[in-house]
């Protein structure tokens, strides 16, 4: 049945016939009687990359297989969601490898994103903690791949958005952990000369991001502040916490019960909002133990925080950098700066060194912004890929929903031989979304 | 700690109820046709929550088998929860005597058959709690749907009946009455989304109906009023409406 879907940003939305699964069989039957599909998950991708006419999604097919406890051996189905895996491995001492800013996605989605998180720069993507993964192809065969075991397909299937199958299982190696608590080091940077400093002199730290405000002009262009943390030991904890180390944050989280009207966020509202939180941070560096959750998923506590953006939705734009490029950042932040069409949300963070297929991460800067949809934004878009592209930056496939399929070509350079491989395993273009479409990564039908 | 029985442990509803129970530390046996598909779920419940968790072959029509079955169980359990139903098209069921005879069988029939030997069981012991996840299509028949209500009918009413029965014996029966609910069963249904409830929410409300012994537990609260008002409107003008 056709049902209204999209994806995180609420752009686009789609009509779409959405079917579920909770046995092999099911899945096995669903993939034979497909026109055409894309595989689905929590839809916390920002775009179009989990939307199409037809998707298979995964939700249902959600079970625990295999938990080595010894050695932080996780095994699961494809749509069990990070935020469930967490209430059972911390308090067993394991943390998850890799996580995004928010615990509600799947772990297909993990694995078709290859997501990052703040610890890129030590630990790379997810991708780099799987031992194996089991997926179902276009014509229905059931194929396991691994870094030793079908690479090709293994490679194309780490970022590659759920083009190659559907992911079903996964087995990947977890971070043991003596707490559930992050030591926490805020530091606040007066411009973006001064942050980018503090990246790289607290790179020895685990997980590092920075809160950036991109309206600020002049001397304080760029005034951030840096998150860094280390998982707490026993030995690191307020005496208040030491007989429940591995404690589960209590869940409590706020619901964003309607659409704003999209004006609301004007660049008054965001000015005001930069202030405050800029404000709040009124020390030069703040030192904490706190549990993970508001460390690694601060906007997971106000569900449907994407309803503040308006009923029209907003694009996350996502880009990385080379670390030669600093001045590229320059510009595209006095850009949107220039044009005040503000951002809600800006993250900076250092990536580390990765050389994949398709994921999206590799050495270098990224920067995500928010920008609600509305007229000229896409055409102003088009100029900022115009300066990553000068800059031998890319865009991240998760957060799109509007790039040109030339602005992807010259970002990847092996995109011709991710299309080759996909070409081999989904030959006829039954796995499709609207975004391999209007990529171009899909062969036609 | 105790151990709770799911009769038709396949369903989304019946995944959400045996993982809420896990979650409070019962040890679970989860029953069902095909049980080798259980294993994944077996596999997730004693993993998330550590208690034991085994599988059992159950065929809900299959009457001649359910004495074996609940004899073959080494622990009994403490706790039994009938989920197991099956709804399809009241058109097509009208035309056809077989797809009827399933609605009935497993709505009604068989849910009567292995709660009969488990009621049994649970009145020699004085002890035990029996959960049936009825419906509220069987609190009054509507032309789109009343081969399914009228099964339920049966159920509730048998429900309500073994309640009044084994209350003597110190054994306590729910009557689960469900309105929407998103499921695989109901994924082809065009459902208003205020009026429904996730699997989870029933899980919710089964657990805290056993915790505090409650009789009969509707889904969501306005469930209740909505079908008061249902049952109340007379029948010379019920007939006429396209329900």
């Amino acid at each position: 049945m056709e049902k209204k879907i999209a994806n995180w940003g609420n752009y686009p939305v789609m009509e779409s016939d959405e079917r579920f699964f909770s046995f092999d069989d099911q899945l096995q039957k669903l993939v034979k009687e497909s026109t055409h599909f894309i595989p689905r998950g929590n839809g916390r991708c920002y775009g179009d990359a989990s939307l199409s006419s037809e998707t298979i999604n995964t939700l249902k097919y959600d079970k625990v297989l295999s938990f080595d406890k010894s050695n932080g051996i996780l095994e699961c189905q494809s749509g069990l969601t990070l935020d469930k895996i967490l209430e059972f491995i911390v308090p067993a001492g394991w943390f998850l490898p890799v996580t995004p800013g928010t615990k509600f996605i799947t772990v297909g989605g993990a694995v078709g994103s290859d997501v990052h998180g703040k610890n890129h720069h030590i630990d790379g993507s997810f991708s780099n903690h799987i031992v194996d993964m089991e997926l179902i192809l276009a014509d229905g065969t059931i194929t396991v791949c691994s870094p030793e075991q079908n690479v090709q397909l293994f490679d194309a299937t780490c970022g590659g958005m759920g083009l190659t199958g559907l992911i079903t299982k996964v087995k990947f190696r977890l971070k043991k952990i003596e707490t559930s608590y992050i030591k926490q080091k805020q530091l606040k940077a007066k411009n973006l000369d001064e942050v980018i400093r503090f990246f790289d002199e607290y790179n020895h730290y685990t997980y590092s991001v920075a809160w950036i405000d991109c309206l600020k002009k002049g001397e304080h262009f760029g005034r951030s502040i840096l998150i860094l943390g280390e998982h707490a030991k026993v030995d690191e904890l307020p005496e208040k916490y030491k007989a429940d180390p591995l404690k589960l944050p209590a869940k409590k989280s706020i619901p964003f019960p309607i659409n704003l009207p999209s004006w609301v966020l004007n660049s008054f509202t965001v000015k005001l909002f930069n202030f405050l939180y800029y404000g709040k941070n009124f020390k030069k560096e703040i030192n904490n133990v706190v549990s993970y959750e508001p460390f690694f998923y601060p906007l997971d506590a106000i569900l449907n925080w994407n309803r503040g953006y308006g009923k029209k939705g907003f694009i996350q734009y996502q880009f990385v950098l080379p670390l030669s490029a600093k001045q590229g950042l320059v510009e595209i932040l006095h850009r949107i700066s220039d044009e005040g069409l503000g951002s809600f949300l800006a993250v900076l963070k250092v990536f580390g060194k990765q050389d994949s297929l398709i994921s999206f991460p590799t050495e270098g800067y990224t920067l995500a912004l928010d920008f609600p949809v509305r007229k000229g934004l896409f055409e102003f878009l088009d100029e900022l890929d115009k300066i990553v592209l000068k800059y031998g930056g890319r865009l991240y496939m998760s957060k799109d929903a509007r790039m040109k399929p030339e602005v992807l070509k010259a970002g990847y350079p092996r995109l011709d031989e991710f299309r080759q491989i996909i070409k081999q395993y989904n030959p006829k273009g039954k796995i499709r979304s609207t975004q391999s479409d209007r990529l171009l990564l899909t062969p036609q039908p | 700690m105790s151990t709770v029985l799911i009769l038709g442990a396949t369903s989304d509803m019946a995944v959400a109820i045996a993982r809420k129970m896990a979650e409070k530390g019962n040890n679970i046996q989860l029953a069902a046709r095909n049980s080798n598909r259980l294993q994944a779920l077996q596999s997730d419940i004693s993993l998330r929550y550590q208690v034991d968790c085994t599988i059992h072959e159950f065929d809900a029509t299959d009457f001649n088998l359910h004495l074996s079955f609940y004899q073959s169980l080494s622990i009994k359990p403490d706790i039994t929860i009938c989920v197991f139903g099956y709804m399809s098209d009241n058109i097509i069921a009208g035309k056809d005597w077989h797809e009827t005879s399933k609605i009935i069988n497993s709505n009604y029939t068989g849910a009567v058959s292995i709660l009969n030997i488990i009621a049994e069981d649970y009145a020699a012991k004085k002890s035990g709690t029996i959960v049936g996840i009825s419906s509220v299509a069987g609190e009054r028949g509507r032309q789109s749907n009343y081969i399914y209500g009228s099964a339920k009918a049966g159920f509730t009413a048998y429900l309500s009946g073994l309640r009044n029965r084994l209350y003597h014996d110190g054994v306590h029966v729910i009557t689960v009455l469900p309105g929407f609910v998103n499921t695989k069963m109901t994924a082809e249904l065009k459902l208003p989304p205020l009026l429904t409830a996730s699997p989870e929410q029933v899980a919710d409300a089964v657990e805290k109906a056993i915790r505090k012994k409650q009789n009969v537990v509707y889904i969501k609260w306005f469930w209740k009023w909505i079908m008061k008002i249902i049952k109340n409107i007379p029948e010379g003008m019920f007939k006429k409406k396209k329900l």
